[in-house]
């Protein structure tokens, strides 16, 4: 299929061109162009793969000159990032990305060798494909108009879009490519690429609290990469083969050399995926201009730890890694959805939402069960979905409101009717019944229950609690009414941007309503290909029920909205006490002045906040990390 | 069949049972504090009058909130009633929950919305013990679907006490009785007037009460399920246990104070945390 | 068919006075007395609101606020001023703040004399209050079985006019 080098390669090209490219008109133009080429190759791709019998496709066995580029493109990254850690004296850093290159060079030239495929194309990575594709397609349709506005609103900053958009590109590559790798040694590479461009991105407005938290990303993330890289060279040393599938295999049928690496490996997917102890790079990464937000700090990149823990999935089942990653996930499930509470800022309620939603599909993967990775598998959709357009919408509204607290947003409806919109969907497909991501959740809990998980039960119990608690809260920020119409907030949002809103909102909703098909001809053969079987988790017959009661719930309202204009009504002044001012939003006070009347939600950040949660919660992570790895090393079961 | 009938059932007699079990509860409540009290039938004038008035709103989108809320809390019933899936039916209320408190915060009242805010909280509170007393039934029975809870041969409460104190502990929540009335204060010139109903008057009023009674008789039924093992007796010993947890919560509501919200919740989850808890480790143990 | 009588339900506002009706007011409201039994009801709120008593004179500041309340309430509604003060102004009727009593900014139907007013007679005010609600309960029926539009539409009572907010 010579459409998956393409895929692979055709991004890395753009990049270039992006960075050539210095009059905007043009570059836009490309930019538009390519990410249509993108999305097409990847609907080209499925439609190849699925006419092909949509099974195991292994592809490329013979390397060589890919594997010499790659190997020259690890030098050139690790003197990149070496030289970045000089210049701003983070001489320690270096070692995270000097260490492991040499390691994954050692492995390369005189390492055992033996024969694997390189590329590996099933129902997970076409469905990573897919996501990657579609999502960071639309993303990249969404930046060109969004960048424009930042500039315009952050003069300060240098414009460096060439460099903004050549990131972008570079990461869709390294994204296709680490979703349809086979080979140890081309993950490892992709990995480590992908934790550059999202340094690099954190890091694009060069202030010093944007250095200072893409330093932390930085690290963060190479530790990943190194625990990564001493797995995959331990595998090599002990057992030779090079290929993940047969990592996994091995896994499964409890080979004494695989339980180590897949515990590394499982390690560095939870650095990627921001679970705790490492949560605080994914908050620091807000500062980024927000389509590098959408495309790499929800939608795509830290799902990538997501994804090679469902590919590790089956190797997990039962064993102290799996009891490892499920005890991390539902424990960050749990506390991040409760610090998320006592955020005001739009984007750090979306970054801690998304550590939560994180943690319950790591939770999902830990377990090891064809239903929780049904689960997980939905979630991840979902979430992808709610989360880019969530972002995207929140970026938009900060263009316009000149803030992105969800204080500010108070009767958002009102001021910015469609924006508003756009985020009351993104919202209810987050936790409202009966849209994708509670089915998910669902799901997710039935199946703990049925693997008598106990702290699973009781993690997710809680934490939907919690959930549904901050994202109420907001909706109805957005949706009281407000009387602060007479100053004109002008809505600035880029036709480009709203055609990308436009396509998640659909897509979401169009997703809800195919739930039961989705499960029955994607999900299902993916848990086959998986385990080798596959229980339905939801009978068909509750999904059909589920998509009539999304029909009624869409309907209800609908319906009541009709009814309710129709209805003859008298509008009354809101009660206070008899000293309204006749503009519900201020009153007469003792002196007999207006009052304007400021509403806020709960926060209590005292309490729960970031500060007083965060440390206590790491702290508890890293023992059970400590711990769990020493057994798993002393090589407990 | 008998689903259809159920659902029918439940769509015509809940609110008749609902207002004449808020009648009892106003008359016990009286006969408490030394009182005759109102009418059996008080309720009932209530909403008829309610209806007569004048339609008001302070925003015309109050309306729809909280006529969305009334169809998906009678669609929780008659999901429930029905036999259907327990979860999906918490989950549809709690989606009704939130269209009520879109009904209060949509108004920008500064008394409807911290009353919202506290019912936010309210809900927070009470559902982790909802989602655990469904695992709890789960674990008795091996299904979720109602129908085949209710009619199975086991009678839960015997394995699944602590479920049961957990679910009544939040039903004095979900019954909005003190000490838990903080979102809505029944009781005369309290801190935050109506709470969630103040912007209610008139016709939104009555909506918002009819469906409370569709409410109370769905946890009234979740109550029962704890209880039915499927035979003829047993219905009269479900009616029974029933009432008396309405009589419990009645005397809860006239002997305690109401209380804080972080003392509320703090409350909730820790009774939740060890009742359900215990009984769920010692469930697990026991298999 | 009920009788709306059956369930009216009170604001009570307490304007400028010495307080001794506004006690007397509250008093016959607790539970000794036991109003609910005849379907009262003690709200805060003046949407919830059918009979809205008044006590005490009304003042330069609490003027808007009476004529606030009274337009939150929904119609049909009925007012009642309970004391002399409500009535007329009172013993404060010459100070300098005084606009006169409550039928000085909104309607009032049932005067309840006395200072303080006796019990008796402010449950004798309610009962009329209570009849005159019913009476303009039906003529809003009326109205709507007519297809008039019962919100545009003024009550029976010509004083009712509506009132404007300052």
């Amino acid at each position: 299929m010579p459409v998956i080098p393409f895929l692979i390669l055709f991004p890395f090209v753009v990049a270039v061109l992006m960075y050539c490219i210095r009059v905007n008109k043009i570059r836009n133009f490309i930019a538009y162009i390519s990410s249509v080429i993108i999305m097409a190759a990847v609907g080209i791709l499925t439609v190849q793969w699925a006419l092909g019998g949509a099974g195991n496709i292994y592809l490329y066995n013979e390397t060589h000159l890919a594997d010499t580029a790659i190997l020259v493109a690890e030098a050139v990254l690790m003197i990149f990032v070496t030289i970045l850690c000089i210049k701003y004296r983070k001489y320690w850093i270096s070692l995270l990305s000097i260490v492991p290159t040499l390691m994954m060079m050692y492995v390369e030239l005189y390492g055992k060798k033996t024969e694997i495929s390189h590329i590996h194309v099933d129902h997970l990575s076409i469905l990573m494909c897919l996501i990657v594709g579609v999502i960071g397609g639309l993303i990249v349709i969404y930046a060109v108009g969004y960048m424009h506005g930042y500039h315009h609103h952050h003069t300060d900053i240098p414009d460096r879009r060439y460099y903004f958009f050549m990131l972008l590109f570079v990461f869709l590559g390294a994204m296709f490519g680490f979703v349809l790798s086979e080979s140890l040694l081309w993950i490892d590479f992709f990995w480590e690429l992908t934790s550059i461009c999202s340094f690099l991105l954190i890091g694009y407005t060069k202030e010093s609290v944007a250095v200072t938290n893409s330093f932390r990303a930085l690290w963060m993330n190479l530790m990943g990469g190194t625990a990564l890289a001493i797995g995959i060279m331990y595998f090599n040393m002990t057992d030779g083969d090079m290929s993940l599938t047969y990592l996994v295999q091995q896994g499964v049928e409890l080979s004494p050399f695989a339980a180590i690496p897949i515990a590394l490996i499982a390690f560095a997917a939870l650095t990627k995926a921001a679970q705790l102890p490492f949560s605080t790079w994914l908050i620091g990464a807000m500062v980024a201009p927000t389509p590098s937000s959408a495309l790499l700090h929800s939608a795509t990149m830290v799902k990538a730890g997501i994804y090679i823990l469902f590919r590790l999935s089956p190797a997990m089942r039962g064993n102290t890694t799996g009891m490892m990653i499920s005890l991390i996930g539902g424990f960050t499930f749990l506390i991040t959805s409760v610090m998320a509470i006592a955020q005001s800022d739009g984007k750090k309620v979306l970054a801690f939402s998304t550590i939560s939603n994180l943690g319950l599909m790591v939770a999902c993967a830990g377990m090891g069960r064809p239903e929780t990775i049904w689960a997980g598998v939905f979630l991840m959709i979902f979430h992808a979905i709610s989360k880019s357009l969530l972002f995207q919408d929140v970026g938009a509204t900060e263009n316009a409101l000149h803030s992105r607290d969800v204080e500010d947003m108070h009767g958002l409806l009102y001021i910015l009717p469609r924006l508003a919109i756009f985020m009351f969907i993104g919202i209810a497909g987050m936790f409202l019944a009966p849209f994708g991501m509670l089915i998910a959740k669902w799901s997710a809990f039935k199946a703990s229950v049925d693997s008598e998980n106990i702290l699973m039960v009781f993690f997710i119990a809680f934490g939907s609690a919690t959930t549904s608690f901050y994202w109420t809260k907001w909706m109805g920020k957005i949706i009281s009414h407000t009387h602060l119409t007479e100053q004109r907030i002008k809505d600035i949002t880029k036709t480009n941007e709203v055609i990308s809103l436009t396509v998640h909102a659909v897509l979401m909703i169009a997703l809800c309503m195919s739930f039961p098909i989705l499960s029955k001809i994607y999900v299902s053969p993916l848990l086959i290909e998986m385990f080798g079987y596959s229980d339905d988790v939801l009978p068909t017959e509750v999904l059909i029920m589920l998509v009539i009661i999304i029909l009624f719930v869409f309907a209800v309202p609908l319906m009541a909205f009709i009814y309710s204009k129709k209805q003859k009504t008298n509008v009354k002044l809101s009660y206070m006490n008899g000293v309204n001012t006749g503009a519900n939003r201020a009153f007469v006070d003792s002196f007999g002045e207006p009052k304007t009347l400021w509403l806020s939600n709960y926060y209590f950040h005292k309490v729960i906040g970031q500060r007083k949660l965060m440390i206590p919660s790491q702290l508890f992570t890293v023992a059970i990390l400590i711990v769990m790895m020493i057994m798993i090393i002393g090589g407990a079961k | 069949m008998n689903q259809t009938i159920a659902v029918i059932c439940y769509i015509i007699l809940a609110p008749i049972i609902g207002g004449l079990l808020e009648g009892l509860d106003r008359k016990v409540s009286a006969r408490m504090q030394r009182r005759v009290g109102p009418p059996l039938l008080q309720p009932f004038y209530d909403v008829i009058k309610l209806m007569k008035k004048q339609v008001i709103v302070v925003s015309p989108a109050q309306t729809f909130a909280l006529i969305s809320y009334f169809a998906l809390m009678l669609l929780t019933g008659s999901m429930f009633f029905a036999g259907m899936d327990i979860l999906l039916c918490f989950f549809v209320m709690s989606t009704a929950a939130t269209f009520l408190y879109f009904a209060a915060v949509i108004s920008s009242s500064p008394y409807a919305t911290v009353g919202a805010n506290r019912e936010l909280i309210q809900m927070m509170a009470y559902e982790p013990a909802v989602l655990l007393s469904c695992v709890g039934f789960y674990l008795i029975e091996g299904t979720f679907n109602v129908g085949e809870i209710a009619f199975s041969k086991t009678t839960d409460i015997i394995y699944l006490p602590g479920f049961f104190v957990a679910f009544v502990f939040i039903l004095t929540i979900k019954m909005r009785k003190s000490p838990f009335d903080t979102s809505t204060s029944h009781h005369m010139h309290q801190e935050i007037v109506k709470g969630l109903t103040t912007e209610m008057g008139a016709q939104n009023l009555a909506i918002f009460q009819v469906t409370e009674w569709y409410e109370n008789v769905f946890l009234m039924g979740v109550i029962g399920l704890f209880i039915m093992n499927g035979t003829t007796t047993n219905i009269i010993i479900a009616v029974v246990v029933i009432l008396l947890t309405y009589f419990l919560e009645i005397l809860i509501d006239n002997t305690s104070a109401r209380m804080k919200t972080d003392m509320m919740l703090k409350l909730s989850w820790g009774v939740t945390l060890f009742s359900a808890g215990v009984n769920l480790l010692v469930l697990m143990l026991v298999r | 068919m009920a009788k709306v009588k059956r369930s009216p339900w009170l604001l009570h506002y307490d304007g400028s006075s010495c307080n001794g009706c506004d006690i007397e007011v509250l008093a016959a409201l607790t539970p000794v007395y036991d109003a609910e039994r005849f379907g009262v009801m003690n709200t805060g709120d003046p949407m919830q609101a059918d009979i809205f008593m008044i006590t005490g004179g009304i003042n330069t500041q609490n003027a808007e606020v009476v004529k606030q309340l009274y337009d939150q309430m929904p119609r049909p509604k009925v007012v009642v001023a309970v004391g002399v003060c409500a009535c007329t102004g009172g013993v404060f009727k010459d100070c300098y703040n005084i606009l006169g009593g409550a039928d000085s900014v909104i309607p009032v139907d049932i005067y309840v004399p006395g200072c303080a007013a006796r019990p008796q007679a402010i449950i004798d005010g309610v009962v009329k209050a209570v009849e005159l609600f019913q009476q303009r309960s039906d003529e809003h029926d009326k109205l709507v079985k007519q297809g008039g539009r019962p919100d545009a539409a003024k009550d029976a009572v010509k004083e009712d006019k509506e009132v404007s907010n300052g």
